[in-house]
Parts: C-alpha cells; sequence; structure tokens
C-alpha cells in the first residue's frame, strides 16, 4: 500500500521542500509587505490611507487562486516580469511567492493593525510630547510593541499561510498538493495511503508552528 | 425582538437555498427511448465547443450529428453531454451516453473497456509556434525552448523524455493560459494533438498569428467510443461514417472547422474496427 | 487611535504631505501608465478584447452567470451542511466527558490543519473510485465534501469561542433554576451564542465562496473561474479580459458579504437584549479566513 513511497517515482520530500520554501520567502516578504500597508493606513496622508484601505478590501476579497493565475497571466505572460529566473519551473516559484505575498500581507496588515490598537494612547502621545516625527513613533515607540501582542494572531497567519501554498499547484508549481493530485490519478489503490501521507506532512508543518510561535507569543507578550 | 427575527431570516434563507440547490441536482439522465445522448468534449475549438447561444459546433461535432442521423435521430433529438477525457470510458461503460466522438484515441488500454468504430480521423501530435518563429522545425529544436502543455496531457512528457530532454516544460491548466503565453513570447511552443492546435489556430482572433509545425509526432486514430460488445451499434456506425466520407460530407466538415488554420489533415482513415 | 500618531499638521507638515501626496500620486500614476501602454503594446486592450462583456449579453447568460451560480451553489450547500456538523463538533469539544471532548478535539484540529485543496483532490478521487455519482457533479461533490470536511471544524471553532464568550452569570442561573446540561446548552447558551457567532458565519461564507475558486482551477469544476477557459475558447485570445471581469465579480460578491458582516455584527452590538458577547471576527478570520487557502 506504500509503495508509492519507495518506488522512488515520487519525490514527496523535494515536494514538501518546496512547500517549506514557498511558505519561507512568502512569510518574510509578506511580513515586511504587511508592516509596509499597516504603516500606510495609519500614515498622515489621506492618499496613503486611501490606498491602503482600498487595496485591502479589494485583495482580501479576491480568491487567491485568481491573485496567483493573474500574476501568471498578467505579470509574467503579459507585462514580462521574469522576477530574474530563466527556467519556466523558478519563474512558476517567484510567481507564485509574489501572490501569496500580495494576499498574505493584507492579514498581516490586519492583525498589524488591531496590535496597533492594543497600544495605550499615553504610549503614542509621550513620544509625540519628546518632538518626535509620524515615522519615529511609529517604527520607534508603537511598532516594537504593537508585534509583541500579536505575535498569536501572526501565527495563525503563518498556518494559513503553509496551507495557502497548495494554491500554486495552479500554475504548476510541483509542490506538496501538485504531487498529491499526480499520485492519486496514477496510484488509484493507494488513495488512503497517499492522503494520509500528505495529511501527516501539513500536520507536522502547521502543529509545531502553532505550538511554538504560541510559547513565544507568552513570552514577549507586554504585561499591562 | 430584532435579534430574533435577524436570526430567523438567516436560518429562513439557508433553508430555502438548500431546498433549491437540493432540486437542482438530480434530473434526468437522458434515457428516454427517442432521444440520444453524445458524448462530446465542450471546450475544444474545431472540434467540440459550446457557444455562447448554448450551441454546439466542431468536427467531432459534426461527425456525432451524422451518425446520428443515419441511427434515425433527427437534430432535435440529440443531447449532447460534456466528455473530458479523464471520464470517457466512465460515461461509455456506465450508459450515461450511446457514443462519445471527442478526439478519442483508438488504444489497447481502452480498447480494454469499451469498443470503438471508426477510425474518422487521423491526428498526429504536434506543435503550435508563432507564425513568425522559424527557429522550431523539429522536435530536437526544442531543447533551451520553453514547451507549454496543460495538467494530465501525457504528449509533453514524451517530448520532454523522448526527443529534447532540455526543454523548459511548463505544465499550466488549461489550454488557454498556454495560448496568452504563447502570443505573449512567454512560451515557444505548446504541444497536443495537431487537430486540437488546428482548431485553435483557425479561430477568427487567433488566424494568422500561429502555424502548425508539422511534425506529426504520434498517430492519434479517432475514434468513435461505443459499450463495449455492441456489435450491432458499431456495424451501424462504420456504416454511417462510410458514407460520411463517400457523400463528401467528411471533406466539408473538415474543411469548415481546420480550414483557416493551413492544416495539412490527413486523408480520411479506413475503417479498422470492426467486429 | 490613529491619529494620536501624529500631532496636527502646521504650515511646514501640510507642505510635506502635499510634496508626499504628489509622490505617490506619480509613483502610482507611472506603473498604471506602465502597465497600460504594455498590456496595449501587447494587444491586450483592444476593444475586441472587452467589448463582448458588454455588448453580447450571451457572455453573461451563457458562461459567467450560470458560472456564478455553480459558485454560490457550493458555498450555500457548503455553509448548510457545515453549520450543524459544526455546531455539533463544537459542543462537542465543550463536553465534560474526555471520552467525547478528546477525540472531537483531535478531529477538529486535523481538518484545522490540512489544506482544503488536498481534501478536495481526496475527496474528488474518491468519489471515481468507490462512487457512481455522475461526472458532471462529481466536482460540485468533491468541492463541497472538501469545503464542509474543512468549514466544520472551523465553524466547530466559532461555536466554541460563540458559548465561551457568553458570561459565566447565564451558566450559573441556567443552574440555579434546575436546568439539565443539555436543556442549559438548547435553551440558554446556544440561542444568545448564535447572535455572537452569526458576523464570524457570515465572513466564513466569504471564505468559502474564495475557496470554490480552487475547484475550478484544479478539478474542473465549472464554476465562476473556470469560465475564463470557456469564455475565451469562444472569444479567443481575451484571457486577461475574462479574468479581469471573473475576478471583479468575485469581489464584488464578497465585499457584499463582508458589508453584511460589519452591519451584522454593529447592529447586533447596539441590540439591547444582546449579552454583548462578540466572536472577533478578525481572530477567526485570521485563522480560519487564511486558513481556507484562499
Amino acid at each position: 500500500m506504500f509503495e508509492f513511497l519507495t518506488s522512488g517515482r515520487y519525490d514527496l520530500l523535494g515536494a514538501f521542500w518546496v512547500t517549506v520554501q514557498l511558505t519561507l520567502y512568502s512569510a518574510v516578504g509578506s511580513l515586511v509587505w504587511g508592516t509596509l500597508l499597516a504603516g500606510m493606513r495609519v500614515s498622515p496622508v489621506p492618499l496613503m490611507r486611501g490606498f491602503g484601505t482600498a487595496y485591502v478590501n479589494v485583495v482580501r476579497n479576491t480568491p487567491l487562486t485568481i491573485i496567483i493565475v493573474g500574476s501568471l497571466l498578467g505579470l509574467y505572460q503579459t507585462l514580462g516580469f521574469e522576477l530574474g529566473a530563466e527556467r519556466s519551473e523558478d519563474i512558476g516559484f517567484r510567481l507564485a511567492v509574489l501572490g501569496l505575498v500580495a494576499y498574505t500581507g493584507t492579514f498581516v496588515c490586519e492583525a498589524l493593525r488591531s496590535g496597533i490598537n492594543t497600544v495605550p494612547v499615553g504610549q503614542a502621545e509621550a513620544a509625540r510630547a519628546l518632538g518626535l516625527g509620524f515615522t519615529q513613533v511609529l517604527t520607534l515607540i508603537i511598532l516594537p510593541q504593537a508585534f509583541r501582542s500579536v505575535v498569536a494572531p501572526l501565527a495563525n497567519v503563518l498556518i494559513a499561510l503553509t496551507k495557502n501554498t497548495t494554491v500554486a499547484a495552479a500554475i504548476g508549481v510541483a509542490e506538496a498538493a501538485y504531487l498529491m493530485k499526480n499520485m492519486v490519478e496514477n496510484e488509484s489503490d493507494a488513495l488512503f495511503a497517499v492522503f494520509g501521507v500528505v495529511a501527516l506532512g501539513f500536520v507536522l508543518l502547521t502543529l509545531p508552528t502553532g505550538l511554538l510561535l504560541g510559547w513565544v507569543s507568552k513570552r514577549v507578550a507586554v504585561k499591562r | 425582538m430584532k435579534l430574533r427575527r435577524i436570526s430567523t431570516a438567516v436560518a429562513a434563507a439557508a433553508t430555502l437555498a438548500l431546498v433549491a440547490t437540493g432540486c437542482g441536482g438530480g434530473g434526468d439522465k437522458g434515457k428516454d427511448g427517442d432521444k440520444i445522448v453524445i458524448g462530446i468534449k465542450f471546450d475544444q475549438p474545431g472540434l467540440g465547443l459550446k457557444t455562447q447561444d448554448g450551441k454546439y459546433t466542431g468536427f467531432d461535432v459534426d461527425v456525432a450529428r451524422y451518425v446520428a442521423k443515419e441511427l434515425g435521430y433527427p437534430e432535435d433529438k440529440i443531447e449532447f453531454k460534456q466528455a473530458p477525457s479523464a471520464e470517457r470510458e466512465n460515461l461509455i461503460s456506465n450508459g450515461d451516453v450511446k457514443f462519445v466522438a471527442g478526439t478519442y484515441s483508438i488504444t489497447d488500454k481502452r480498447k480494454a473497456r469499451v469498443d470503438f468504430a471508426g477510425p474518422y480521423f487521423l491526428a498526429h501530435q504536434d506543435l503550435l509556434v508563432r507564425a513568425d518563429d522559424t527557429s522550431i522545425t523539429k522536435a530536437t529544436d526544442l531543447n533551451n525552448k520553453k514547451l507549454c502543455s496543460v495538467t494530465g496531457s501525457t504528449s509533453a512528457q514524451n517530448v520532454k523524455e523522448k526527443l529534447a530532454p532540455e526543454a523548459d516544460l511548463q505544465t499550466l491548466g488549461g489550454y488557454s493560459e498556454c495560448l496568452n503565453g504563447l502570443q505573449n513570447k512567454t512560451v515557444d511552443a505548446l504541444t497536443t494533438d495537431d487537430s486540437i492546435l488546428a482548431g485553435y489556430a483557425a479561430q477568427k482572433e487567433h488566424q494568422g498569428k500561429f502555424k502548425l509545425a508539422g511534425l506529426k509526432l504520434s498517430d492519434e486514430n479517432y475514434g468513435i467510443g461505443l459499450k463495449k460488445g455492441d456489435k450491432d451499434l458499431q456495424g451501424k456506425i462504420n456504416k454511417a461514417l462510410e458514407k460520411m466520407k463517400s457523400d463528401g460530407s467528411w471533406e466539408k466538415a473538415v474543411k469548415e472547422h481546420f480550414g483557416p488554420a493551413n492544416y495539412k489533415y490527413e486523408p480520411a482513415p479506413e475503417i479498422t474496427e470492426k467486429g | 487611535m490613529t491619529s494620536v500618531l501624529y500631532d496636527a499638521p502646521g504650515p511646514g507638515a501640510k507642505r510635506r504631505n502635499i510634496i508626499y501626496t504628489v509622490v505617490f500620486v506619480v509613483l502610482i500614476g507611472l506603473a498604471a501608465w506602465w502597465v497600460l501602454a504594455t498590456m496595449d503594446e501587447k494587444n491586450q486592450l483592444d476593444a475586441d478584447k472587452w467589448s463582448p462583456f458588454v455588448t453580447d449579453s450571451r457572455v453573461w447568460t451563457t458562461f459567467l452567470l450560470p458560472g456564478l451560480l455553480e459558485t454560490l451553489k457550493a458555498a450555500a450547500l457548503s455553509l448548510v451542511i457545515a453549520l450543524p456538523l459544526g455546531a455539533i463538533l463544537g459542543i462537542g469539544r465543550l463536553s465534560d466527558h474526555a471520552w467525547i471532548s478528546v477525540p472531537v478535539g483531535v478531529v477538529v484540529e486535523f481538518f484545522r490543519s490540512i489544506p482544503v485543496l488536498i481534501m478536495m483532490v481526496f475527496a474528488h478521487q474518491l468519489f471515481v473510485l468507490f462512487s457512481t455519482i455522475d461526472s458532471e457533479v462529481r466536482p460540485l461533490y468533491a468541492v463541497v465534501t472538501g469545503l464542509v470536511l474543512y468549514n466544520a471544524s472551523v465553524i466547530a471553532e466559532i461555536v466554541r469561542s460563540g458559548i465561551q464568550s457568553l458570561p459565566t452569570g447565564q451558566t450559573d442561573a441556567a443552574k440555579a433554576i434546575g436546568m439539565r446540561k443539555g436543556q442549559m446548552m438548547l435553551f440558554v447558551l446556544l440561542p444568545q451564542a448564535v447572535t455572537a457567532m452569526l458576523p464570524a458565519l457570515v465572513s466564513q461564507l466569504v471564505v468559502i465562496v474564495k475557496d470554490t475558486a480552487l475547484g475550478g482551477a484544479i478539478l474542473g469544476f465549472n464554476e465562476l473561474l473556470f469560465q475564463v477557459r470557456t469564455i475565451t475558447a469562444n472569444y479567443g485570445a481575451n484571457t486577461i479580459a475574462a479574468l479581469t471581469v471573473v475576478a471583479l465579480i468575485f469581489i464584488l460578491v464578497n465585499f457584499a458579504l463582508t458589508s453584511f458582516a460589519s452591519w451584522l455584527e454593529r447592529r447586533l452590538r447596539e441590540g439591547k437584549k444582546s449579552t454583548g458577547a462578540m466572536v472577533d471576527r478578525n481572530v477567526i478570520d485570521a485563522a480560519g479566513g487564511m486558513g481556507a487557502a484562499l
């Protein structure tokens, strides 16, 4: 029943390694992009606030599948972004990361915004009384405290991101779900085993993330 | 009690949705005597396509209509059913359709589950390239070129494994994605049966933009799939196909659907699948 | 809170803000101009690629609207089946008996931690092998099965937090008048929890609608996104136009649902009869919303 694991026809570990890479690159990108978006949404420039709000509302309501397929059809095929890669395989991977960052960034932004709201008003007032400008208030005083209070929500976003990497299968990125689809079609007698192994893989990826970051969130939370 | 009212409304709406959708499923299987159900492709321009009018058009469709007419079913007694590649054997053996005419190559593996009539068309695996691209004239030219195919297709795998191991293979969800890439030069070639490729190249919006490389990488004999052991139907369909060839309808249908693509199609093949 | 982050702009700050605004507008304008110019160069802005969506009503009646109907059908079915299932799992997880709460907890956590796509793929193949479901509706069944398994476990968590969000006085009072555990759950806790959960449930519907697109891209479910292929097969090289229109429809539908959820939440918060308990939509969103693969 588990011959598919040893037959050498399927590179299961390789596929999960792609899943892990997709997750890691997208996580870093989403964190940066989400922070920028959150910065825009609380900035003193009305137009930036408007852009941030519009972006978040539109992207959150778009299926990730459309964003990733759109990045292939629009960004790559029509606008010609190759993202510095030559082989289709690498281009597909980078496009998937880009799509995941564009989508996940909105969730990071919203988590961060609720974190900013937990920082007592006095902190910002004190900072302004010292003569700090908006950028200084945000980066030196508010964000460091906000981040510490949103570790748990961000952990949820990271777990969700791990699962969302499977959408990259829609543009042929050879990650775990893509491999699984090939496996269930070719090894129909091992359907349950294939599902079990892939599901186990995802449980192994998401469970430690949740536990570790849950522990971290308790450690770093600001006691008030 | 506004809250109560809101919850009730939501519950009622949910129930309505359930009832509405519950009734949507099922439906008749079209097995009643005076109608014939035929499996075709719904998404292949030139072969089997559901149009914006809800009608069906293409070479396979014309063949299916002709055969149905010869079997005694006029146009309005034909019901077309979508037969995606992976489903064709199931549809036939479950009796959901009387026969399938949908880019259905006759192979020994398939003959274990269904019988064929025909063949009625000889296609080859080929490449579709941009009209102004002269760099791809043989399969080995694909090395270091970007080759596109759709998920579940074996043709691209054949090229990569046997002919051009250095080809940069990209697997996308549908032909429309590959064509968009071909047009915008992020894909150099698209591979599958030449009949399918010709169908796309013959589309009004694509005319003059693409050409077939004419490589004949394989032989694909399109047959009409029918229930295993139904020798009577097989004989009748073969007779209908013979007639279609002899009275010129075959030639006319091929010209109409593949003509604009400059596709050098093979002459009508001899019937080989006989009881 | 946000305005606390900066002082009321003086003359200098006002000037600076105007400069930032202008720079921002120029940057966005340049990007938009470049995108449009490149699209034009590749003939993606040609009128014949876009005009069918305005002038040809058949695009809507043959492709887009039936596709949207399939999307909504799958979403509605999934929610309607997942709701009772999720409620049972959620209540089961709160059970005092470990032999109920532990296995239910394991099931909920398992289905919450695996991607909905692999459940859909699994269900699809399962139906191919072990059922006689017609090939035309099989993708719908597979998508709904995947969505139900995933969303029942998410709804279980919504129900659990909905019940836990109620003031403990409710439980005490129910016990004081001699209610059994079952009665307390059925007559006191659940009815109140439902109102606390409603906004979160509507938000979850957005997630479900977005997830159906995955069935179209990967399982050949003929929902809205799938129509991009059928439209381009008929109208030729207008993939980008078709994808844009489909994306807009998705955004509009989901935006309406999101607004409804916010309105519901405001309405319920203002309601005098409510306990004021509310399941935090954003927390569930962050977990479930994203977790649902889209």
